[in-house]
């Protein structure tokens, strides 16, 4: 890793600054622009989120040298990903449902602004409450 | 005389033994944040209220505690690059200047977390906030271990020149908190 010269970090970091200043520009556009719905996802998605992870991959690529380094580090790295993809994806799947086979959410949406509705934290054991 | 046997490097890696313990560390903290930030996602598609509750957070200071988790992330890595060299001047000096940025981080997120509580979003406020606190305050906790571990190894180390491999290890720890703040900046400052 001796290879790697001060020039070519630099580089990234200026890099990374750009990036960034890209994906805080995106959802402020959006809100100055007034878009909603999904012409607001289409500029808030590619800017805040894939900007993030193309700097985690620069990040990780160039400054943490998983580009040289072994390849069993990025095997750990990417196993443990790939398990938290399928954590996600197999609860996803009753989170987001509203009813399934004998059992219901008999959930209301709270309404409010920001910081001042203190009822919501009973959500949890609303959402618990399943019927069978 | 006698050596003192220490295990350096694992032979069915080739990875030096401290460099490999940092990597199944980082591999733990996959679980630990994406945990976090899954259930985060789960709430926020289930949950309208919660894009509400995130246009309160502050997009300046967490914009501006990005670029100083940046800063401190090429910092390092140019302390790797002196330690390389084994240029211990170079090397402290850059591991104490990431130490000044996360401590800039710190105290931009005691600022924030003051302004918030005392306009009454709390731990318990709502669900929204519960995470919130919960997952920057892991966070932070985080680069607080990285600043102290990465004082220790630049006066215990570097200034007696000898370990100079625990620059990288440290490194790749302090990449992967900064990781961890890129997704966390969009999910709670940006998307709203």
């Amino acid at each position: 890793m001796a290879g790697n010269s001060l020039k070519k970090y630099n580089q990234i970091y200026v890099a990374l600054l750009i990036l960034f200043i890209i994906s805080v520009l995106g959802p402020e556009l959006a809100d100055i622009l007034g878009m909603e719905g999904l012409s607001r996802m289409a500029l808030i998605l590619p800017t805040a989120f894939g900007i993030a992870i193309v700097k985690a991959y620069m990040v990780a690529a160039h400054f943490m040298h998983l580009k040289t380094e072994k390849i069993y580090a990025p095997y750990i790295l990417l196993a443990s990903l790939a398990l938290m993809f399928v954590f996600f994806f197999g609860v996803k799947i009753d989170i987001m449902a509203a009813e399934g086979h004998n059992w219901e959410k008999p959930y209301e949406e709270p309404t409010g602004s920001a910081g001042h509705h203190g009822d919501s934290h009973h959500d949890h054991g609303e959402k618990a409450d399943d019927h069978h | 005389m006698a050596h003192q046997i220490i295990a350096t490097s694992r032979s069915a890696t080739g990875i030096p033994t401290g460099r490999l313990a940092v990597w199944w560390v980082v591999a733990s903290e996959i679980f630990i944040f994406g945990g976090l930030i899954a259930a985060y996602l789960l709430n926020r598609f289930l949950h309208g209220s919660w894009a509400q509750e995130a246009a309160a957070t502050s997009t300046l200071i967490g914009g501006i505690n990005t670029f100083w988790l940046l800063t401190s992330s090429w910092f390092v890595v140019i302390a790797h690059h002196y330690s390389e060299q084994k240029n211990a001047k170079k090397t402290r000096q850059f591991l104490w200047l990431t130490i000044l940025l996360g401590g800039f981080f710190m105290g931009f997120k005691f600022v924030e977390y003051y302004k918030e509580i005392t306009h009454g979003m709390t731990l318990f406020t709502n669900n929204f906030w519960s995470f919130y606190y919960t997952a920057t305050g892991l966070h932070g906790f985080h680069v607080l271990c990285g600043m102290v571990i990465m004082a220790i190894i630049a006066e215990g180390d570097i200034k007696n020149e000898r370990n100079w491999h625990r620059v990288e290890n440290i490194g790749i720890y302090w990449h992967f908190v900064d990781i961890v703040w890129i997704f966390l900046f969009p999910l709670l400052y940006i998307a709203k």
